[in-house]
């Protein structure tokens, strides 16, 4: 049996910080609703034990002003805390604009991430402390979640929509990361480990990766492999959305609603064309679900992420 | 023979019995109502989803075959409240041949449903009918799929209506149920039928008029 | 309260379990209290069965690298667990028994509304139970408890099929039961028993009848979907149909949420009743008990968002079904208040039953609490999906309601089958059991917070010390919860028959023989005392 035994986990973030503060702090409030309540049991039980002869005129049977107090103060003070933790919760929704952005897939039985630069990893996640990060994430099959215990910090992953979750690790280390839904066989052995680098090991690592083309470059071959600049090229013949400065921008669509081109939205545009169709436009793209593996989609949606308006070319 | 049902233990008046058999019919059908409002808020969300699919699916779907439908049904409560208030006055006959009536429009029913669903086949429509499936989209097939489920789902509790209507119009044709002593249970089968009809009213509008 | 009914035992009121002694007369019985008993014997059978599941997970969790069971021998034991302790254990436990045996009883009544009904709800209960075990007999199911979608639709290779029906067969039954309830409290009190006088546990099972009425047809469905998607594959909770796995949470939860507190609720009912029998005293607040048991049942149905914190709710739901979840904690937490209340200037007796109350309310605080932890939304992002919340529910469910399921079978015993059993051993039960079970869960708060997730059985080696405590408190449970058996069923033989009344107790069950005749009440009962009207005039106790 290994000898080691931990109690409290590292606190990989400030976030996780404030998250143990709060949890002690709500202990306190747990003890004090607690602890009177075993005493006075205790208490009670001898004092009042049968055919012991005490003062027991007069028992009541309804107070009203206690009852009320009873249940009233304690509701206000969990109120207290209600809005702490949700002020606390509403920061974990909006990450910084300058995070970098990692992709991650999730599926039977490993994490895949794939990084900015290129560089991918299979069941371990490197980054840079300090440096606020978001994941954009997809399942390939089933629901899973990830979920660092260090960052206390966690997101499930559901097929069919992107989900991300963002953290700012603080102290460079090596911790656990897990999946924390049940996903099948192997879901105990879906994990892996998490680097927090300094700036230094960052830049080596990078360096150690050996990857030259970033994503969004890979994404570029694909763009034309695939035959996207055939349509979405300007002097293509067919009539099909300018992809330039896409990313970010709210777009009209056809029944009448606005929506933003975040992740899920180009995603979707890829896999399931005629699930909302811009404005103006014919229902006309042929879907790519069978033709392109889930890496493919990420580095294509890297690469129109990257387009910006002034740096539209086809070669 | 007196006009009120026996009591059975653990009841003492005739009274109580028969409140509490209302009360326990109504339950069941608050049951029931929790049962479809389940699948209903389903398939509402999933027409907020995907409103174009939905739509697209709905012109499918046989208008007037479906409102002809509704009228059956909604004819069938007719004839089976007139049993109700028929049993009461002890009319064994004219409750006998309404119950048959019900019976006769709940088949008219089913028959439709049925004629519905092998148009629906020919068209391609069905998950296996093979072949070109107009509905090509995946939330077409979803919606048309939940279409199914309802409908069918909806047969079921109209074929054991039919049955529980069958059996009770032979027991009265036979004074096995004498009227008016129990026509508490001409009642209670009569709840039963109406909550059927009530569930139609909410699966027509939510498929049919969804275009 | 002035009781109509006669006390001797003259022939003609021979007692239920006399009354036909064949096979035969027991599976044709409509007699409420004999279904109660076949209800405790089949839910005996299936607490061994859960627990055997249990036994197997934490020994496979004495080690770090799952080395008792594969990983599919332990994704099927910890379903089988789950499966069966929710639906064939807790939630049929206290109402079928107890719940059966007990109400008519109370409010003066000589059976349930509808005897018949009654019957049926036990043999489709033993239906479900078939299935279940034919589920896990031919291999078992995969998924966890929860099913929750694609992974059971799409991606299960166990029978899950099998298990589904066998959930949806036993909805039925828990509907019958609820039913069966809400019509005989309404229509079947005897004169002078009126709603201020029934008795709390009463309250409780009518509060927990309504959830059950509500909410286990919208599981139905919900079950009835996921089989047609399984068999049929029409993808209602597959994105690449156009379907929504969240819409399966969605709906699973909006039962499951209500039906922790079918769970809780009879737990709540049965403590009013050990409370007050133990202090022979009124109960402190009796209007405040029975409006809380009912705003549980409603506000109840208003939370189910709060296992989806992370699943991709939106922000803002999660806001508005957190609060809600603080607001259910607060009239559940005040009950714990009324109950210490009633002991104050009490005349207190440390009977088993009374130590299983107590035992309940230590534990009950601490589940309860923790629940409100996990409703504060912050922290459930941390400890979702781990060990803490393994630990909460336990905590409640085990340290609760089944905490309270002993109590209530220590208490009414010598009611239904007419002989006392041995005091001492049933105090040592108590206390054996509370600690066996602190010992078990509590180091699991902490592994939660640590990060131990849901569901593994492979972990890393710093967590080994916590896991060995639990399941060797695990050990200490199991020996707790096996005792009963030997000195319950040694008392049917040679424990000292039971008065009517042998705690002194209040409530018109404690004024029929013990064991009752197949009839209960020679005459019917007039109600005109207040409940828990003590001290009682003839209190026919043991002192």
């Amino acid at each position: 049996m290994n000898g080691s035994l931990e109690i409290w986990p590292q606190q990989a973030s400030g976030h996780a910080a404030q998250v143990d503060t709060f949890i002690l702090a709500f202990t306190v409030l747990v003890a004090l609703l607690a602890i009177p309540v075993g005493l006075l049991i205790f208490v009670f039980a001898i004092k009042y034990r049968r055919g012991k002869s005490v003062d027991r005129q007069h028992a009541p049977d309804r107070k009203v002003w206690l009852e009320v107090s009873w249940s009233v103060l304690p509701f206000l003070a969990s109120l207290g805390f209600y809005v702490w933790s949700t002020a606390l919760y509403f920061d974990l929704n909006h990450a910084p604009p300058d995070s970098l952005d990692i992709f991650i897939v999730a599926k039977q039985w490993m994490w895949k991430a794939q990084h900015p630069g290129g560089e991918r990893e299979i069941d371990e996640l490197h980054v840079p402390v300090g440096q606020p990060v978001r994941l954009v994430m997809n399942s390939q099959d089933v629901i899973h979640s990830f979920y660092v215990p260090a960052l206390r910090v966690k997101q499930d992953v559901v097929p069919g929509r992107v989900s991300s979750l963002w953290f700012k690790a603080e102290r460079p280390g090596v911790y656990w990361m897990t999946c924390a839904e049940f996903c099948g066989t192997d879901h105990s052995v879906m994990g892996g480990k998490f680097y927090v680098l300094t700036a230094d090991e960052y830049a080596a690592w990078l360096a150690r990766s050996g990857v030259d083309t970033s994503l969004a470059a890979l994404g570029d071959v694909l763009f034309r492999k695939y035959g996207c600049s055939g349509c979405h090229a300007p002097s293509a013949g067919v009539h099909a959305p300018d992809l330039a400065g896409l990313y970010g921008r709210s777009v009209a669509l056809a029944n009448g609603e606005t929506v933003i081109a975040d992740e899920q939205y180009i995603q979707d545009s890829i896999l399931l064309p005629q699930k909302q169709i811009a404005a103006g436009y014919e229902p006309i793209m042929p879907t790519f679900k069978n033709v392109l593996g889930e890496d493919e989609v990420i580095q294509l949606v890297a690469y129109i992420k990257s387009l910006r308006q002034a740096s539209w070319r086809v070669k | 023979m007196s006009d009120q049902p026996a009591v059975h233990s653990p009841y003492l008046e005739a009274a109580q019995q028969r409140e509490a058999d209302f009360l326990g019919m109504y339950i069941f059908l608050a049951t029931e109502i929790m049962l479809f409002g389940g699948f209903l808020a389903a398939v509402y969300v999933v027409r907020v989803l995907h409103p174009q699919e939905a739509s697209e699916t709905a012109q499918q779907l046989n208008l007037w075959l479906g409102s002809f439908n509704t009228a059956v049904l909604l004819t069938s409560s007719l004839s089976m409240a007139l049993a109700v208030q028929l049993s009461r006055e002890a009319k064994r006959r004219a409750v006998v041949i309404r119950l048959c009536l019900t019976m006769a429009l709940g088949l008219a029913f089913l028959t439709i449903k049925g004629v519905e669903y092998y148009q629906e086949y020919r068209e391609g429509l069905m998950p296996f009918s093979g072949g070109l499936n107009p509905l090509s989209k995946p939330g077409e097939q979803l919606f048309f799929n939940f279409y199914l489920v309802g409908t069918s789902l909806h047969a079921l509790h109209l074929m054991i209506g039919i049955a529980l209507v069958s059996v009770l119009a032979w027991r009265v044709a036979r004074s096995e149920t004498p009227l008016p002593r129990r026509a508490v249970t001409v009642e209670l089968v009569g709840l039963y039928w109406h909550l059927i009809d009530v569930v139609w009213v909410f699966i027509y509008p939510i498929f049919y008029l969804a275009r | 309260m002035t009781v109509g009914a006669t006390l001797e035992t003259s022939p003609e009121r021979i007692s239920y379990l006399r009354a036909g002694y064949t096979l035969w007369s027991w599976l044709t019985t409509t007699d409420h209290k004999r279904i109660a008993v076949l209800y405790l014997y089949s839910i005996t059978a299936f607490f061994f069965v859960g627990g055997i599941a249990a036994a197997l997970i934490r020994l496979d969790l004495a080690t770090p690298g799952g080395d008792l069971l594969s990983n599919e021998g332990y994704n099927r034991a910890f379903t089988l667990h789950g499966v069966v302790m929710v639906w064939f254990f807790l939630i049929p436990s206290i109402p079928a028994t107890f719940g059966n045996f007990l109400i008519p009883l109370m409010i003066g009544a000589q059976d349930l509304a509808f005897p018949r009904i009654n019957l049926a709800s036990w043999y489709l209960y033993v239906l479900a139970g078939m299935f279940t075990l034919y589920a896990v007999v031919i291999g078992g199911v995969d998924t966890g408890w929860t099913f929750y979608t694609p992974l059971s639709t799409l991606f299960a290779n166990g029978y899950v099929v099998s298990a589904l029906l066998a959930v949806i067969v036993v909805g039925f039954s828990s509907i019958f039961t609820g039913l069966n309830f809400i019509v005989t409290v309404h229509k079947l009190r005897c004169p002078g028993m009126t709603w201020s006088r029934l008795p709390l546990f009463v309250w409780s099972l009518y509060a927990t009848a309504i959830i059950l009425v509500l909410a286990t047809p919208v599981l139905t469905m919900l079950l009835i979907l996921v089989c047609v998607e399984r068999v049929f594959g029409i993808g209602i909770f597959n994105p690449d149909l156009g379907g929504d796995p969240l819409l399966y949470q969605h709906l699973f939860w909006f039962y499951s949420h209500p039906a922790v507190y079918i769970m809780v609720l009879p737990a709540f009912g049965v403590l009013s009743e050990l409370v007050t029998a133990a202090a022979r005293k009124r109960i402190f607040g009796y209007w405040f008990i029975a409006y809380s048991s009912v705003a549980i049942a409603v506000i109840g149905f208003l939370v189910w968002g709060h296992h989806m914190f992370v699943a991709g709710e939106s922000m803002y739901a999660s806001a508005v079904f957190s609060f809600l979840s603080i607001a259910v904690a607060v009239p559940s937490g005040i009950k714990v208040y009324n109950w210490i209340a009633t002991l104050y200037k009490g005349s207190i007796s440390l009977d088993p039953a009374f130590l299983f109350a107590m035992g309940f309310i230590g534990l009950f605080v601490i589940g309860g609490l923790t629940g409100l932890m996990l409703a504060m939304i912050a922290v459930d992002v941390h400890v979702h999906d781990t060990y803490f919340v393994v630990a909460h529910f336990h905590y409640i469910m085990v340290g609760g309601a089944v905490t309270a399921f002993f109590g209530a079978l220590h208490f009414w015993w010598p009611k239904i089958t007419g002989r006392m059993y041995n005091i001492t051993w049933g105090r040592i039960t108590a206390a054996l059991i509370f600690l066996g079970f602190n010992l078990t869960f509590f180091p699991q708060f902490i592994l939660g917070y640590l990060g131990m997730p849901r569901r593994y059985h492979v972990y890393p080696p710093e967590f080994q010390v916590l896991h060995v405590l639990s399941s060797a408190g695990a050990s200490i449970l199991a020996v707790g919860y096996l005792l009963p058996f030997i000195y319950l069923l040694y008392s049917l033989r040679h424990g000292q028959p039971a008065g009517p009344n042998p705690w002194g107790a209040t409530g018109l069950e404690w004024t029929v023989p013990s064991p009752p005749p197949k009839q209960n009440f020679a005459e019917m009962p007039i109600v005109t005392r207040p409940p828990y009207d003590y001290p009682i005039r003839d209190p026919m106790s043991r002192e």
